[in-house]
């Protein structure tokens, strides 16, 4: 037992068992072109979000599956209370109906093709408008904080990210994965300079040699073969460099503190894919473009983000609060409003990351019992998907 | 510790620190604190450096390594004198 272990949060339990802490009601689209109609049946009635994207058609091959899990583990999250599906044509429609249905949470599918806009917008209104009724009486009640899918990712990282807001999160794992939590890292492109310190993160030898195989195969297939210079330009980035950071080693370093001292990860998961192998830390091969990695972790079950910034990230995702963590004074001086843990003492050398990890996971425990974070007062919804390779 | 430190830097084996104040003018006595151990020195800035930029804690010559959180975060590709400015004008990554 810790001090950790008693700790309880008011959650949504939903029908699998697995606990939401927000409740939303989501208008989501298949594909591209059927953004128009979800938006306007989100227009239509209140208390429902529609979640607008650019991709969809004419996808294949393992581009096609990253974006059903994608779609499908946004309407599966258990954030999500109930879900309307629109989409241009009813196959793929109802494939993404019935992987949301196995969850058990109330799903409805249409699609625009032989009805068109008007018609579609039509009957989804007065579906979405019987969810909203039903979430709307749901009740939270009290769930161990083990029960909580905490993933994490880091923005416009800087050299203060390494010394506090990395070591907070990293602190915070430390903590909560003995208790039970399910984490989520990745940023495939991001471990480039510490990938030999990764993969000795791993829980054995075998999972430490699939990641490594992953991480080889990402700076084969796609680094090595579209760099057209040294990709001094990507990593790091301006902004990363802006804020001190000067090599994708030194950026990688930093970016991995957010593991902590003793967190090892169980196993590694494709793009979006759901946790498999029991309770613990896995590793997600994702990209390192903020809102493309939170989206495949939020599709891959994480219920809240937990997001390092230095120089100031401003991200949100649509259905799971982002809670933005910063050790950069001139960023807490800046940039307040985006701004939800301050941990610029570390800095100073007024807090010690382990009273840091503790007012993190005080945050946690507020966010998921209702607390808006910035990203949410903000309106930020960052959802994007991760494409692989240009469509049919 | 009742000054607030200039500089932090992670390891002992590290040779480049980070400027943790605002507004840091060439010839400031810096107080830097090694994080793995609170131990402190000091050190005189060379340069205004901007928070968050590296300074490097002691003569380093092209060729030579950067080490920070005890690990290899590139190669010095200009002679940089203790206290100067390292960035990417003089440090670069090993890889791509």
């Amino acid at each position: 037992m810790s001090k950790y272990s008693n700790m309880t949060f008011m959650g949504y339990r939903r029908e699998n068992g697995r606990v939401g802490v927000r409740n939303h009601v989501v208008i989501l689209p298949l594909d591209d072109i059927s953004n128009a109609a979800c938006e306007a049946v989100a227009n239509n009635i209140k208390g429902t979000m529609a979640i607008p994207h650019a991709y969809g058609r004419l996808q294949f091959g393992e581009d096609l599956e990253v974006h059903f899990r994608t779609i499908i583990g946004t309407g599966a999250n258990p954030n999500v209370a109930a879900v309307v599906v629109i989409g241009i044509e009813p196959s793929w429609t109802q494939r993404v109906v019935d992987g949301i249905a196995k969850t058990g949470k109330p799903v409805w599918g249409i699609s625009i093709e032989q009805k068109g806009d008007l018609e579609t917008i039509r009957q989804a209104s007065w579906k979405a408008k019987e969810y909203v009724h039903w979430a709307s009486e749901l009740q939270r009640e009290e769930c161990n904080i083990s029960e909580l899918w905490v993933s994490t990712k880091c923005g416009e990282s800087d050299t203060t990210t390494g010394l506090g807001s990395c070591p907070t999160v990293g602190n915070m794992y430390d903590k909560l994965l003995p208790e039970g939590i399910y984490g989520f890292f990745g940023e495939t492109s991001e471990i480039t300079g510490a990938e030999h310190i990764c993969q000795k993160r791993a829980i054995n030898e075998e999972v430490g040699e699939r990641w490594y195989k992953m991480w080889k195969a990402y700076q084969d297939d796609v680094i090595f073969a579209h760099q057209t210079d040294d990709l001094s330009d990507s990593q790091p980035t301006k902004g990363n460099i802006e804020g001190g950071l000067t090599t994708i080693e030194e950026k990688a370093l930093g970016n991995l503190e957010k593991i902590g001292r003793t967190s090892q990860y169980v196993d590694i998961l494709d793009p979006a894919e759901a946790p498999q192998s029991g309770k613990g830390l896995y590793f997600m091969d994702s990209s390192s473009a903020a809102a493309e990695c939170v989206t495949l972790m939020a599709a891959g079950g994480a219920v809240i983000h937990t997001f390092p910034t230095g120089q100031g990230n401003v991200i949100g995702n649509p259905i799971v609060p982002v809670i933005k963590i910063t050790a950069n004074p001139r960023t807490v001086r800046t940039m307040a409003e985006h701004v939800d843990v301050d941990v610029s003492g570390i800095l100073r050398r007024e807090m010690t990351i382990d009273e840091a990890g503790d007012e993190l996971i005080d945050m946690i425990r507020r966010t998921a019992n209702g607390r808006n974070t910035a990203a949410e007062a903000l309106g930020h919804r960052e959802f994007s998907m991760t494409k692989l390779y240009r469509s049919a | 510790m009742s000054e607030i430190p200039h500089l932090l830097v992670h390891e002992q084996a590290d040779n480049v620190g980070v400027v943790v104040v605002e507004g840091l003018t060439a010839g400031t006595d810096m107080l830097c604190c090694i994080t793995h151990d609170n131990s402190t020195f000091r050190l005189t800035a060379g340069a205004d450096v901007p928070i968050g930029h590296k300074i490097a804690l002691t003569d380093l010559k092209a060729g030579d390594t950067a080490i920070k959180y005890g690990e290899d975060i590139g190669k010095i590709i200009a002679d940089i004198p203790k206290g100067a400015h390292v960035h990417t004008h003089n440090c670069k990554t090993k890889r791509w």
